[in-house]
C-alpha cells in the first residue's frame, strides 16, 4: 500500500463515518416479513409509536410497500387536508404520516407522487395550516390544488345507488395506484370520518352528496372503478368531539395508533370500534359501512379477516 | 434631474402600489401596505394616521404638490396614458388652460359635505386612491389572474406546478361599472389633455392646491428672461403655465418637473424666491359638476335591475359586515371603497356593495357567502385596510368577533325533509354553534346556538337546499362579542387495546 492508497482509504472511511441515518433510510431498515404461514394479512393495526414508525411496521407487515407501489408509476397519496388547524387539533392527517408514506412510495420506484385534497376551508391557507403541504414537499411529493372545477371530470359509478356519476380530481383519474390516508374523525353528519368519507375529497360536488342521503352516497362514490391499492387510516390523533373540524385542542385525543388494509369497510370498522373506546358511537350510525359492505365494497366483519395486532 | 427622480419614484410607487392590489400568492412583503396608509384620504379617515396627513400638508407647503406627482397611484396612471398618448400619432403640445377655481371648490365641498352628512359615495367615487384601488380589483387583477393561469397552463402541461389555477370572477357588476367608467372617463382626459382631473374634480387634487399656492419652492417665471415662447407651457400637462402672462398657477402645478428642461432662455426654475401670484379667471364648469351629480340618479336607476337580478338565495334583512368594521356607522364613516379588502380576501367573501347598505353605501364592502365563508383564522381585510375602516383584530379577537348570527329554518332541513344524514353546516362550523343532535332513526338534525355564533356563514355557503337554503346568517348591524365555549370537564384518556 503506498502512501496514496493509504489517504483514499481513509478518506472513504472518514466519509463513510458522517453518513447519518435519516428517515429515508428507515425503508432499508425495515422488516419486510412475509405473510405469516396462516395466510396473508387483510390487516394490520399498530399501535403506540410515531406516525411514520408505526407506518414503516405496519406496511412492513403486509411485506412493504413494494407489494402495492411499482416502479415508475404515477402515485397520489391523499390525505385528508379539509380543515384550516393545525396538526395538534387533529383536523386533518398527520402530515409526518404523509411525508413517510410519500417517502416509501418514492423509495419503491414512483415516478411521482402528487398529494391532494378538496379542502373545505381555503385551499392555500389549509394546505399551509396543516402542515402537510410543506412535510409532503420536503419528502419529495408534488402538492397540487384542487379548488378549481375545470380540474374534475365527470365519471360512471354503474354500481352506485343514488350517485351515478361525479366529478373526479385529474390527479387520481391520471394516476396509476392512489393510496387513501384520512384522519379518524368525528363527523356531525356522516357520525365518523374515516376511509370511506375521505374520498369526499376526490370529488367536485360535495353538497350533491348531502342533499341526496349522505350515507348512501359516501358509500356509491367508493364503488369508483378506479380503487386505492391501500387505506392507511391515521389514529395518531383522533377527533373525539366537534368533529369533523373540531374548535379546540379539548376536541383531540392523542391514540398513537395506525390501521392499514386493502379493504376499506374492513378498515373503516375496525378505526370505528377503536374509536368507541374514547367515545360511544354505535356501528349502525356510521351508515355507510353497511351500505358499503351492501355493495360489496368489504367486509364488516373482521372475524372473517386475518388481521396483524401490533403494540410498539 | 428633478424630473427624473420624480420619474422614477412615481413608477416605482404605482408599479408596487398595484402590485400589491393584485397580489393574490401574498408575493408581496407587508411593508409594502404603507404606500396606501401615506394616501392622503386613507390616512385622513383612519385617524391615527394624522401624523401622514400633517406630513403632507408641511411637504406641500415646502415643495408643493409633490404627492400628486409621486405617491398618487391615479395621478401616476394619468401620466402614464398621457405618456402614451404624446408618443401615439402626432406629437401633441399641451396648452394653457383656465383655472376651473368653481369646479374645484365644488369638488372639494361637495364630496366632503355628503360624506359627514353619511353619504360616502361620492367622495368614496372622486377620491383619487379609491379610484385608482377600484380600476385595479375589478380591471387589472383579472389580467393579472388570466396570465397566472396562462402560466399555469404552460407549467402545468410540463408537469410542474410552479404555479395554480385561480378563479376569475366579477365581484359586482355595478362596481365593475364604475370601474370602466373611471378607466374610460379619466383615461380620455389624461390623454387629451394630461392632468385634467387632478384640476377639476379631485377633492385631494383641490385641499392640496389650496396650499400649493403658498409653497415654498415653487415652479416660477423669470419675466426678464422669459421671452414667451410658449416652450414650457407646452410640457406642462397641467395646463398652469400661462407664456402670454410670464405666470405659473401652482395651486394647479402638480411638480412633475417636465417643464424646466424645456426653457432654452433659463427663465424657469424650481425656486424658493417669494414671487408673484398668479389669479386666474373665473370659469364654473357647469358641465363636469352635472355630470358627477349623474351618478347619483344613475345609481337609483339601477335599484329594479338588481331586483330583477336576484340570486335565488334570500335577501339578508340585514347586511354582514366585515369582520372588524364595528358598525354601520363605522365603516360608513371610513371607508372610501378603495376594494384592497375585496381584492386580499382570500375565501372571496368580501365583494362591493350594491344596495345593501343602501344607496349611500353603495361599493363599501359587504360579506356575502356565495363563493365562501369567513375564514375563522383569517384577519386580511383588516390588516389591509387603510382607512381604518376594517380595524386589524388578532387572530383572538377575530374569533370572538360576531359579524352576523345564525338562523335556522328548520321545514326546509335535508334532515326533516328527506330523512337523510346531511350535517353540512354543522361541519363547517368553526365553534360548533350549529351542532347535530340525535334523533330518531339513526339521524341527527342541526341545533343552533346563536350566541357562540360568529357569522362566518359556512353553514350557509355549503347548505345544500336550494332555491331557500336552510340555514343562514343575518349581519348584525353592530359587531359584538361571543360568548365563551362551554367546556366539557376535561378528563385524562388513554386508550391502550385496539376495541376490535
Amino acid at each position: 500500500m503506498d502512501r496514496r492508497d493509504f489517504l483514499k482509504a481513509i478518506a472513504v472511511a472518514g466519509a463513510t463515518i458522517t453518513i447519518k441515518p435519516s428517515k429515508a433510510m428507515h425503508v432499508l431498515m425495515q422488516k419486510t416479513t412475509a405473510a405469516p404461514a396462516t395466510g396473508t394479512v387483510d390487516m394490520v393495526a399498530v399501535m403506540g409509536g410515531e406516525p411514520a414508525e408505526m407506518f414503516q411496521r405496519a406496511i412492513g407487515e403486509l411485506g412493504g410497500i413494494k407489494q402495492f407501489i411499482k416502479a415508475g408509476q404515477r402515485v397520489v397519496v391523499k390525505p385528508n387536508i379539509g380543515w384550516d388547524k393545525k396538526p395538534e387539533l387533529a383536523g386533518n392527517t398527520n402530515p409526518e404520516l404523509v411525508a413517510e408514506i410519500t417517502r416509501q412510495c418514492l423509495a419503491a420506484g414512483a415516478r411521482e407522487v402528487v398529494v391532494f385534497d378538496h379542502t373545505c376551508d381555503e385551499c392555500r391557507k389549509t394546505y399551509k395550516t396543516s402542515g402537510i403541504e410543506e412535510a409532503a414537499r420536503e419528502a419529495g411529493a408534488t402538492v397540487v390544488h384542487a379548488d378549481q372545477e375545470s380540474r374534475y371530470r365527470p365519471v360512471s359509478l354503474p354500481m352506485g345507488k343514488n350517485l351515478k356519476e361525479t366529478k373526479v380530481h385529474e390527479a387520481i383519474l391520471d394516476c396509476d395506484a392512489w393510496i387513501n390516508v384520512p384522519i379518524l374523525k368525528h363527523h356531525g353528519g356522516a357520525n365518523l370520518s374515516i376511509s370511506m368519507k375521505n374520498y369526499m375529497g376526490i370529488v367536485w360536488d360535495r353538497p350533491y352528496f348531502h342533499s341526496h342521503d349522505l350515507q348512501q352516497c359516501i358509500a356509491d362514490v367508493c364503488t369508483f372503478s378506479k380503487k386505492p391499492v391501500l387505506n392507511v387510516v391515521d389514529a395518531y390523533r383522533l377527533l373525539k368531539t366537534n368533529g369533523p373540524q373540531g374548535r379546540a385542542a379539548s376536541d383531540a385525543v392523542l391514540t398513537k395508533a395506525i390501521f392499514i388494509s386493502h379493504d376499506i369497510v374492513a378498515v373503516d370498522t375496525a378505526a370505528a370500534r377503536f374509536f368507541n373506546q374514547v367515545r360511544e358511537m354505535p356501528l349502525e350510525k356510521v351508515g355507510h359501512l353497511a351500505n358499503g359492505e351492501a355493495l360489496q365494497l368489504g367486509t364488516m366483519n373482521l372475524d372473517k379477516l386475518n388481521v396483524k395486532r401490533v403494540k410498539l | 434631474m428633478l424630473k427624473r427622480a420624480r420619474a422614477i419614484v412615481s413608477i416605482v410607487t404605482c408599479a408596487l402600489v398595484t402590485f400589491y392590489f393584485i397580489d393574490f400568492a401574498e408575493l408581496s412583503p407587508r411593508p409594502l401596505g404603507w404606500l396606501t396608509r401615506i394616501q392622503l384620504l386613507p390616512a385622513l379617515l383612519a385617524g391615527s394616521a394624522l401624523v401622514i396627513v400633517i406630513a403632507w400638508v408641511v411637504l406641500t407647503l415646502a415643495v408643493g404638490r409633490v404627492y400628486c406627482s409621486g405617491i398618487c397611484p391615479m395621478g401616476i396612471f394619468q401620466d402614464v396614458v398621457a405618456w402614451i398618448s404624446r408618443r401615439a400619432g402626432k406629437r401633441k403640445r399641451y396648452r394653457y388652460r383656465p383655472p376651473r377655481v368653481y369646479t374645484r371648490g365644488i369638488a372639494l365641498i361637495v364630496p366632503a359635505l355628503l360624506f359627514f352628512l353619511g353619504y360616502p359615495l361620492l367622495l368614496g367615487l372622486v377620491d383619487p386612491y379609491s379610484a385608482y384601488g377600484r380600476m385595479t380589483t375589478a380591471l387589472f387583477r383579472p389580467l393579472y389572474l388570466a396570465g397566472n393561469n396562462l402560466l399555469e397552463m404552460i407549467f402545468s402541461s410540463f408537469n410542474n406546478h410552479a404555479f395554480y389555477r385561480v378563479g376569475i370572477f366579477v365581484h359586482d357588476p355595478f362596481s365593475l361599472g364604475i370601474a370602466l367608467l373611471t378607466l374610460a372617463g379619466i383615461g380620455v382626459l389624461a390623454w387629451r389633455g394630461g392632468r385634467t382631473w387632478c384640476n377639476t374634480l379631485c377633492p385631494v387634487g383641490a385641499f392640496l392646491g389650496l396650499l400649493g399656492r403658498w409653497s415654498l419652492f415653487k415652479i416660477r417665471l423669470d419675466a426678464g428672461k422669459c421671452t414667451r415662447c410658449g416652450a414650457c407651457a407646452a410640457k406642462c400637462k397641467a395646463g398652469c403655465i400661462s407664456s402670454k402672462d410670464k405666470s405659473v398657477d401652482s395651486s394647479r402645478c402638480v411638480a412633475c418637473f417636465n417643464c424646466l428642461d424645456a426653457c432654452r432662455f433659463n427663465a424657469i426654475g424650481f425656486t424658493p424666491a417669494v414671487g408673484r401670484r398668479s389669479r386666474g379667471s373665473v370659469d364654473a364648469s357647469r358641465r363636469q359638476f352635472l355630470l358627477a351629480s349623474a351618478t347619483i340618479p344613475a345609481a337609483l336607476a339601477s335599484r329594479p335591475l338588481e331586483r330583477l337580478a336576484g340570486t335565488g338565495n334570500r335577501r339578508k334583512a340585514s347586511p354582514v359586515l366585515p369582520p372588524g368594521a364595528v358598525s354601520r356607522e363605522h365603516l360608513s364613516r371610513h371607508c372610501t371603497s378603495c376594494h384592497l379588502c375585496v381584492s386580499k380576501c382570500p375565501s372571496r367573501v368580501l365583494k362591493p356593495a350594491f344596495m345593501e347598505y343602501g344607496l349611500a353605501g353603495m361599493m363599501q364592502p359587504v360579506v356575502h357567502y356565495e363563493r365562501g365563508f369567513c375564514n375563522y383564522n383569517c384577519t386580511v381585510c383588516g390588516e389591509v385596510c387603510p382607512n381604518g375602516a376594517i380595524r386589524a383584530l388578532t387572530t383572538e379577537q377575530k374569533q370572538m368577533t360576531r359579524i352576523g348570527r345564525v338562523v335556522f329554518t328548520e321545514e326546509l332541513c335535508i334532515v326533516i325533509t328527506d330523512g337523510t344524514s346531511c350535517g353540512a353546516c354543522s361541519e363547517h362550523c368553526p365553534t360548533q354553534a350549529v351542532t347535530m343532535v340525535p334523533r330518531e332513526g339513526g339521524l341527527t338534525s342541526p341545533r343552533v346556538d346563536p350566541s357562540i355564533c360568529v357569522g362566518c356563514g359556512g353553514c350557509e355557503y355549503i347548505c345544500p337546499v336550494r332555491p331557500r337554503r336552510a340555514i343562514h346568517v343575518e349581519g348584525l348591524p353592530v359587531q359584538s362579542e361571543r360568548a365563551a365555549f362551554k367546556e366539557e370537564d376535561e378528563k385524562e384518556i388513554v386508550i391502550d387495546d385496539f376495541g376490535f
